[in-house]
C-alpha cells in the first residue's frame, strides 16, 4: 500500500469529515491507534497501514458538564441542558474521546459505565460550513 | 541517603540510563500495588552529586489581587518573605540564577520571558534566569531543575519563583486558558474541560472502587478547616461556617432557612451545584492570584543561611499522555508513580516514612487518588482512611495543612513552589495559627500534578538526611 495516505491528524481528521471514523494498525505487531499514529510506541515500528473501525466499544468513563467549552455554549448547552463527554473503549483496544449522545444527560447517575455504544457523527453548522465531529451513542 | 557520602558523585552513567528493566520495578514496600505497563523502560535513579538544602521560603498571600497586584508584585512580596524566613538573611549577591516556574501569563497577562523580568526586580540582572512550563507543575520542575543545577555543581544558590495571576481575565478566559493544558485536538472538541476530565476519572473511580460523592466531600470539608487557619490562604473559612452564615442570612431575609443538619446537607444541596458530574463547585480549586519564594543551596554554603536546613532528599519527575484516552487506566496517574518511584527510591524511603504531605488538590478527586498512587494507601481504601480522620491535621498522616488548592487557593504556576513553602513551615514548626502539627516533622513530601495527569513531580525533604 504505497500510495496510504500519510498518518496525519488532518488526515485522521479528514475522514472524519467524510463520516469515516478510521485508526492506524501496526502492520508488525498488530497493535491499532485511533486517534491515528505514525509510530507504534509499542514496537517502534513505523509500519502502518489505515483501517476502519467497527465503532463500537464500551463506555469506560464520563462526566456531564454544567459549565462547558466555548464551542458547547454556543452549541445551546448550559447548566439546564448539560452535555456528556466521555472515554470510549473501542472493541478493538484503543480508547477515544467522543461527546456521549441519546443519554439523559440530566440524570448522569443513571448513566451506566460499560454500556456497548456505537460511533454517531455529530454535525454543526459553523458559518455556512458543516463541522463533523466523533460522537457515540447507546447501541 | 544516609550513606550518601560512601557513594560515588553520579551513579547515572551512560550504561545505567535507559536500560531496559528486568529489575523488578518497585523494590519498595507497596510494589504489589504498583502494576505498570511491562514494556515502559524504567530509569534508575542516579543520587544527587552533592547535597541540597531548602533554606528559606516564603509566599505572597494568595487571593484575587488584580489589578493591586500583578505578578512582579506578587514575585517581590514571596522573595521578600522568603528572605524574612530565611534565618542568617540572603541577598541577591548570594543568588547564582532565578528559575521561573509559571504556566500561562501569556494567556493570563500577554507577557511572555518572565524569567528576567523576575530576575531584575530582585536584583539579580545579569546572572541566568528562566521559565519552566508544565501547567500546573511548572513550579515544581523550577524546583527540581534547580536541585538539579545545583547538584550538579553549575551553581550554588538558586531562587525559585513560582507565579500566576489568574484574575485579570474574566472566568471563561480563565478557563479556556486552562484547558490548553489538556489535548487541544481529540479532547477539547469533545466537549472536554478541566473539570470535566477530572470528572470524568471520577466516574471511572467510583464504578471500580464504589467511591461516592461523600467521600470526596470530606477532602474538602477536611482542607478548609486547615486553610481556615491560614493567614495566606484566599478562602480562610470552614465549610460549616459558610453553610452556617448562608444560613443566617437566609434568615435574615426572611427566607426560608434551609434545613441542613450538617455540611454534607449543605454540599449536596443547590448551594453547590454541579460543575461537572459527580464533581460540584466545593469539589475544585480555586481561580487565584499568587506567587511562592524558596532558596536552595548547596550542602557547602547552606549553612551560611541557617543552621537548620531542610534537605532535598528525594526529587522524581514523570509524564502521561496528554489525553485520557491515550493511558492505560482512568483510575491512577501513572506520572504520579514514576514521580514518587523515583524519589523514594533517591531518597532511600518509602510512604510509610513519610510524615506531612502536601497533595495537588486541584480537585477532590486529584487527592483521593495520589494517596493511592503515592503508596499510602491501596487502590480503593483512601476513602476510608479520610473517613477515619486519618489525613486530618490531627490524624496519623496530615495532608495538605495549608488549606491545600481548594482552599489556600491555586495560582497554577506558583501551587508548586508554595506547597514546599507550608512544608518548610510545617518542618520548622512554624506554621502560622492553629495548624502545626503536633509532632516533630523529618520527613515530608510534595506533591506538584500538571494538567489532568501529564505531568508530576515529587519532592522528598529531610531534617536530618
Ligand atoms: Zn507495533
Amino acid at each position: 500500500m504505497s500510495e496510504e495516505k500519510d498518518f496525519t491528524i488532518e488526515n485522521y481528521l479528514q475522514y472524519l469529515r467524510e463520516k469515516k471514523f478510521m485508526g492506524s494498525k501496526c502492520k508488525d505487531c498488530g497493535e491499532i491507534y485511533v486517534p491515528v499514529r505514525k509510530i507504534c510506541t509499542k514496537c517502534n515500528s513505523v509500519n502502518m497501514e489505515w483501517v476502519t473501525m467497527s465503532g463500537k466499544g464500551k463506555l469506560a468513563a464520563f462526566t456531564s458538564i454544567t459549565v462547558g467549552t466555548p464551542f458547547f455554549v454556543a452549541k445551546g448547552y448550559d447548566r439546564n441542558n448539560p452535555y456528556c463527554f466521555s472515554v470510549i473503549h473501542l472493541d478493538e483496544g484503543p480508547m477515544v474521546s467522543a461527546q456521549l449522545v441519546g443519554v439523559e444527560e440530566s440524570k448522569p447517575e443513571q448513566i451506566e459505565i460499560g454500556t456497548p455504544l456505537e460511533v454517531t457523527f455529530l454535525e454543526t453548522e459553523i458559518k455556512g460550513d458543516t463541522r463533523v465531529d466523533l460522537g457515540f451513542k447507546p447501541a | 541517603m544516609s550513606d550518601s557520602k560512601n557513594n560515588p558523585p553520579i551513579i547515572n552513567s551512560n550504561q545505567q540510563a535507559n536500560k531496559s528493566s528486568n529489575i523488578s520495578y518497585f523494590k519498595l514496600k507497596f510494589e504489589d500495588i504498583i502494576i505498570i505497563k511491562q514494556n515502559f523502560v524504567i530509569v534508575e535513579m542516579g543520587k544527587l552529586a552533592r547535597k541540597v538544602a531548602l533554606v528559606g521560603a516564603g509566599m505572597s498571600t494568595f487571593g484575587r489581587h488584580f489589578p493591586a497586584k500583578r505578578n512582579p508584585d506578587l514575585w517581590i512580596d514571596a522573595w521578600l518573605d522568603a528572605v524574612k524566613k530565611t534565618d542568617k538573611g540572603i541577598e541577591p549577591k548570594d543568588v547564582d540564577a532565578c528559575y521561573v516556574g509559571n504556566f500561562s501569563s501569556d494567556l493570563f497577562n500577554h507577557q511572555g520571558h518572565l524569567g528576567p523580568q523576575m530576575a531584575n526586580l530582585v536584583g539579580l540582572t545579569p546572572k541566568p534566569a528562566a521559565r519552566f512550563e508544565g501547567a500546573c507543575a511548572s513550579s515544581g520542575i523550577a524546583l527540581r531543575q534547580a536541585i538539579l543545577a545545583i547538584a550538579s555543581g553549575i551553581h550554588d544558590v538558586i531562587a525559585v519563583c513560582g507565579c500566576e495571576c489568574m484574575t485579570e481575565q474574566p472566568t471563561v478566559n480563565v478557563t479556556d486558558a486552562l484547558a490548553t493544558a489538556s489535548d487541544n485536538i481529540f479532547e477539547y472538541p469533545a466537549g472536554a474541560t478541566f473539570p470535566g476530565l477530572y470528572g470524568t476519572l471520577a466516574s471511572a473511580h467510583f464504578k471500580k472502587y464504589g467511591t461516592t460523592p461523600e467521600d470526596l466531600m470530606r477532602i474538602g470539608i477536611k482542607n478548609h478547616n486547615n486553610g481556615a487557619e491560614n493567614p495566606f490562604a484566599q478562602m480562610q473559612e470552614t465549610i460549616k461556617h459558610m453553610m452556617e452564615s448562608k444560613m443566617a442570612k437566609y434568615e435574615k431575609q426572611g427566607r426560608g432557612v434551609p434545613e441542613w443538619h450538617d455540611e454534607f446537607d449543605f454540599l449536596k444541596s443547590s448551594s453547590n451545584p454541579i460543575i461537572a458530574y459527580p464533581l460540584r463547585l466545593f469539589d475544585c480549586s480555586l481561580i487565584t492570584d499568587g506567587a511562592a519564594c524558596l532558596f536552595l543551596a548547596a550542602e557547602d554554603v547552606a549553612k551560611n543561611y541557617t543552621e537548620e536546613p531542610i534537605w532535598i532528599a528525594g526529587t522524581g519527575q514523570g509524564s502521561a499522555a496528554l489525553s485520557l484516552h491515550d493511558r492505560e487506566t482512568l483510575t491512577s496517574f501513572i506520572a504520579t508513580k514514576e514521580a514518587s518511584r523515583q524519589a523514594y527510591e533517591m531518597a532511600g524511603v518509602g510512604p510509610q516514612d513519610i510524615q506531612v504531605c502536601e497533595i495537588h488538590d486541584c480537585f477532590t478527586i486529584a487527592e483521593l487518588v495520589a494517596l493511592e498512587d503515592l503508596g499510602f494507601y491501596e487502590p480503593g481504601k483512601a476513602a476510608e482512611a479520610i473517613a477515619n480522620g486519618e489525613t486530618a491535621l490531627d490524624g496519623s498522616l496530615p495532608i495538605n495543612t495549608s488549606g491545600g488548592l481548594k482552599s489556600k487557593g491555586h495560582p497554577v504556576g506558583a501551587t508548586g513552589a508554595a506547597q514546599a513553602v507550608e512544608i518548610f513551615k510545617q518542618m520548622r514548626g512554624i506554621a502560622e495559627r492553629n495548624r502545626q502539627v503536633k509532632f516533630n516533622v523529618n520527613t515530608a513530601m510534595t506533591h506538584n500534578l500538571g494538567g489532568s495527569g501529564g505531568t508530576c513531580v515529587v519532592t522528598i525533604y529531610q531534617k536530618e538526611v
